[in-house]
């Protein structure tokens, strides 16, 4: 009898940012590390994605963006029942300490500095998706 | 023009700019990125939107700066923008131009502002130069080898 080894689904990632050079640069950071990613352009199209899909392993997120910004985004998943689970990770290029301290309470799972390096992303993968 | 002089050509120009500053080791992170991860084209399409949306917000700033009265957070918003390109790109120089622009934005400066513009124009067009002769040489040296494709 042979037995089949089922390969783990690669982790998929719902990555959020208004700039599309951002969107592209971060898209292929994370699918260098072996993830699936869906990649939007607002906090409104990551909620619409969401209610869709629900096989998303983690969130990152831009913080400054027009309308909803990354920080309401965050506040909208953890207080909804079915979203609350998943790790949301923000990112800015302002590196502000009580920006930075007001996420993680809110329940953010990392605050990434940019630009992104391909380091940060390692870190996230052993931290978040393996946790 | 054989390919070993075109890369020749190649390195001195990617040489030169990181030299004068107009690029940093982020545009290294994302060379190495396209090299390692075996996804050519890779740089080509960063740097391409990265130009196309800078020309963007550039053309916009003018247009705000023109105005009667200056809506100067909107000014700032989209300085702040291309500042975070910018940065995500490795444009170095474009990088810091901004970071002085946001400081006149912040004091309400029209003529500050439209000082910061030119500057950040002038740098923006000179890089964007440089990057469309990258582009060109590694599109030369990948016609001489199409595996590199």
């Amino acid at each position: 009898m042979s037995t089949k080894t089922v390969p783990e689904p690669e982790p998929h990632v719902l990555a959020v940012d208004d700039s599309i050079v951002d969107r592209t640069v971060i898209s292929r950071l994370l699918r260098s590390s072996k993830y699936r990613v869906t990649t939007v352009d607002s906090g409104k199209r990551a909620l619409e994605v969401l209610s869709l899909d629900r096989n998303v392993h983690m969130i990152i997120t831009d913080y400054c963006m027009p309308e909803m910004t990354g920080f309401d985004l965050l506040k909208r998943v953890k207080e909804s029942a079915e979203l609350k689970e998943i790790p949301v990770v923000l990112m800015s290029s302002e590196n502000s300490p009580t920006r930075i301290r007001r996420c993680l309470e809110e329940g953010a799972e990392d605050f990434l500095i940019k630009p992104v390096r391909p380091s940060d992303v390692s870190r996230l993968c052993n931290r978040v998706i393996m946790k | 023009m054989a390919a070993a002089a075109l890369r020749d050509q190649l390195t001195a120009l990617l040489s030169s700019m990181f030299s004068q500053g107009l690029v940093d080791e982020q545009f290294q992170q994302l060379q190495m990125l396209q090299d390692e991860g075996g996804t050519p084209g890779f740089v080509s399409e960063v740097v391409t939107l990265f130009c196309d949306d800078a020309d963007r917000i550039i053309n916009e700033i003018a247009t705000l700066l023109e105005q009667p009265v200056v809506n100067f957070d909107k000014v700032d918003a989209y300085v702040h923008q291309l500042k975070g390109s910018s940065a995500s790109v490795g444009a170095q120089k474009v990088k810091f131009t901004c970071m002085q622009f946001r400081q006149f934005c912040q004091d309400k400066s029209r003529d500050g502002c439209l000082m910061a513009l030119a500057v950040v124009r002038n740098d923006f067009y000179d890089l964007r130069n440089k990057f469309q002769t990258m582009l060109q040489l590694e599109q030369q040296i990948q016609a001489y080898d199409p595996k590199q494709q």
